[in-house]
């Protein structure tokens, strides 16, 4: 990585970290605490999906991995909090790695590699629902003890700080990943897997590191979710609404891009919260506008708003300079 | 522990919920089977169509079986236009982007009943509701017994449009190899919305079957379309016949989970299925090739 792959990452992450300076109101700290959350679940998505090229639809596995596993290690256990995010962090990479393993032996692609990641997160759904170790349908209530050495703070601020910095953290790592060999693997996997195959890429392996990779983060998201709202439940935790979340924003945003699920979670959730506020008390008015916005990027801007950005730019030095397009694409 | 005679009856009830189960994955394979296409949308054009059976029962007094004669219509033209003015263009004719433009679809959808008609859950009830037909010493649901019999006839009636018809034969054709239906003049596109046109119109019959004893609310789509897709998987991607047992093994599987592990845990056994047989082998128990 060289200076020009940190700059952005480490500017962006300072500007967003003065926001908490300047906004106060707690609604506006929730909604950019929550956004955040949501952006790092779709980073951990982005790097099978978007590298990899493995459609997930059931990434809920992962993020309600993640917030058992911390409640349930904080309340059956009494296990420290942060200690909790890391095992929660592992956990999700371990399921990741099973549901991979499975999967990927089984040489599922596509379409049916989409239904089987949704099935898994069903029948973990399903288990979380029923089983009293994990509270039933009554859910795990965290308990409200504000200190530090418990991941709670009282002020809301340091919480949006904690996770803007993991968030930075998977940029890093995500930049890391597509300027490594494993990355340039993993896009070819995507790209033609059996061109990769003939080309001595063990795509299995591959796959499986990207998977795990996807599912730690993933459950790190859960994780801050369950110590953020210090209330899960099997609806919450593995519901497909998260599913559904973690993908539409490195969609929206331009799939198998460092920023993608960032700008996708930011657009997604700030046009969400203009149609709430002017279409006022109708239920489900944000999840219409996602479903929109959904189909119309698939219509007319595949590779996301940094992809339209991106032919806007080629477009506007197409005309001074021809043959800028591939300079911009490698710089990507 | 249980007597012989709860369990058959459990079966028995099993395969007539199975049978509604078997219509729906109906619609969803015929659409894969031609467009290769997982159909994301399906469970909620289900609940549009379970609407529109409520509707016509609560606006207009209609029977909720009779409301399948204009609702299958409705349907058919509601899918037509879909795949012909929205997912087919917006996809651009790649499968990646189809499962994403189904899958905003069935957001908007849901989310628009849910605006229209909040998520109170809605139930309708007839004569016949809770009316029981005697079989020796079982004692088997009358509206249920229905729905066995007219999935029968649906999947008939389907198997003969494909197999006798002129469009039929032209649906075979593109499914079998699109490009060279195309250079002997058949208007692919076309029959692709034709095609989503019958999925759905399966869904209005499933939608009117199932409202007797069923309730509908905005979300309920989601819970069909998952058993859906475990029966399309189950009996072959595109395989009819393969939809119409699949549906039947799944409801049996599902009522007897019930029975024994409990209503919380009695759709487990159909997603460990599901999991089982994507893995085992992916083409299912009558599929032809990946």
């Amino acid at each position: 990585m060289t200076a020009r792959d940190l700059i952005p990452i480490a500017v962006l992450t300072i500007l967003a970290a003065l926001l908490p300076l300047a906004v106060t109101s707690s609604p506006v700290l929730n909604f950019l605490v929550f956004m955040l959350i949501v952006a790092l679940g779709a980073q951990g998505w982005n790097i099978l999906g978007g590298f990899g090229g493995q459609f997930s639809f059931g990434h809920a596995a992962f993020f309600g991995t993640g917030a058992y596993v911390t409640a349930i290690l904080q309340l059956r256990y009494g296990v420290n909090a942060w200690a909790g995010l890391v095992l929660a962090t592992a956990a999700g990479a371990a399921v990741g790695w099973v549901i991979g393993f499975l999967s990927f032996r089984s040489g599922l692609r596509g379409s049916y590699f989409a239904l089987v990641t949704l099935a898994f997160a069903e029948v973990l759904r399903i288990l979380a629902n029923a089983a009293s170790f994990t509270g039933g349908a009554a859910g795990l209530l965290i308990k409200l003890d504000v200190r530090a050495a418990n991941l709670q703070f009282a002020d809301r601020a340091v919480f949006y700080w904690l996770v803007l910095a993991l968030v930075a953290a998977v940029l890093l790592l995500t930049r890391w990943i597509q300027r490594s060999r494993f990355g340039a693997q993993l896009v070819a996997v995507r790209e033609n897997e059996d061109a990769a195959k003939a080309l001595g890429v063990n795509s299995l392996t591959v796959k499986l590191r990207a998977i795990a990779l996807s599912g730690g983060v993933t459950a790190l998201s859960g994780c801050l979710y369950a110590q953020y709202f210090l209330y899960i439940d099997a609806n919450i935790a593995y519901g497909s609404w998260i599913s559904v979340e973690l993908l539409l924003a490195p969609i929206i945003g331009g799939v198998g891009t460092v920023f993608g699920p960032v700008v996708g979670a930011l657009t997604l959730h700030g046009l969400g919260e203009v149609a709430k506020q002017f279409a006022g008390r109708i239920p489900g008015i944000d999840l219409i506008v996602f479903g929109g916005v959904l189909v119309l990027a698939v219509a007319f801007a595949r590779g996301g708003i940094l992809g339209l950005l991106e032919r806007l730019r080629d477009r506007g030095r197409g005309v001074m300079a021809r043959g800028s397009k591939e300079v911009s694409h490698a710089g990507r | 522990m249980y007597s012989p005679q709860i369990i058959l009856e459990a079966a028995l009830n099993g395969l007539m919920t199975g049978a509604v189960y078997a219509l729906i994955a109906l619609g969803l394979t015929l659409i894969y089977g031609v467009l290769h296409i997982i159909n994301f949308a399906h469970g909620a054009l289900l609940t549009c169509a379970m609407f529109a059976v409520w509707i016509a029962w609560a606006w207009l007094g209609m029977d909720p079986y009779l409301a399948i004669l204009p609702l299958v219509p409705l349907m058919f033209a509601l899918g037509y236009g879909l795949q012909r003015f929205v997912i087919g263009p917006a996809s651009h004719g790649d499968d990646g982007n189809i499962l994403l433009v189904t899958l905003g679809l069935s957001i908007v959808l849901e989310n628009v009943l849910l605006a229209l008609f909040q998520s109170d859950t809605r139930t309708l009830d007839t004569d016949y509701s809770f009316q029981v037909v005697a079989l020796g010493p079982l004692l088997l649901s009358y509206p249920r017994l229905i729905g066995l019999g007219v999935a029968v006839v649906v999947t008939g009636l389907l198997w003969l449009v494909l197999n006798r018809t002129d469009t039929g034969k032209a649906i075979r054709a593109v499914a079998k190899e699109k490009l060279g239906a195309n250079l002997v003049g058949i208007d692919v596109p076309h029959v692709y919305a034709v095609t989503f046109g019958l999925g759905c119109a399966c869904l209005a019959v499933a939608a009117g079957l199932l409202m007797p004893t069923f309730y509908v609310n905005p979300r309920i789509g989601g819970a069909f379309v998952l058993v859906a897709f475990t029966v399309v998987v189950l009996g072959g991607m595109g395989s009819l016949p393969g939809a119409l047992l699949g549906g039947l093994f799944i409801g049996v599987v599902e009522s007897l989970c019930g029975l024994f592990l409990g209503d919380s845990l009695g759709q487990i056994g159909i997603f460990l299925i599901f999991i089982a047989v994507l893995l085992v082998r992916p083409t299912g128990l009558f599929g032809a090739k990946a």
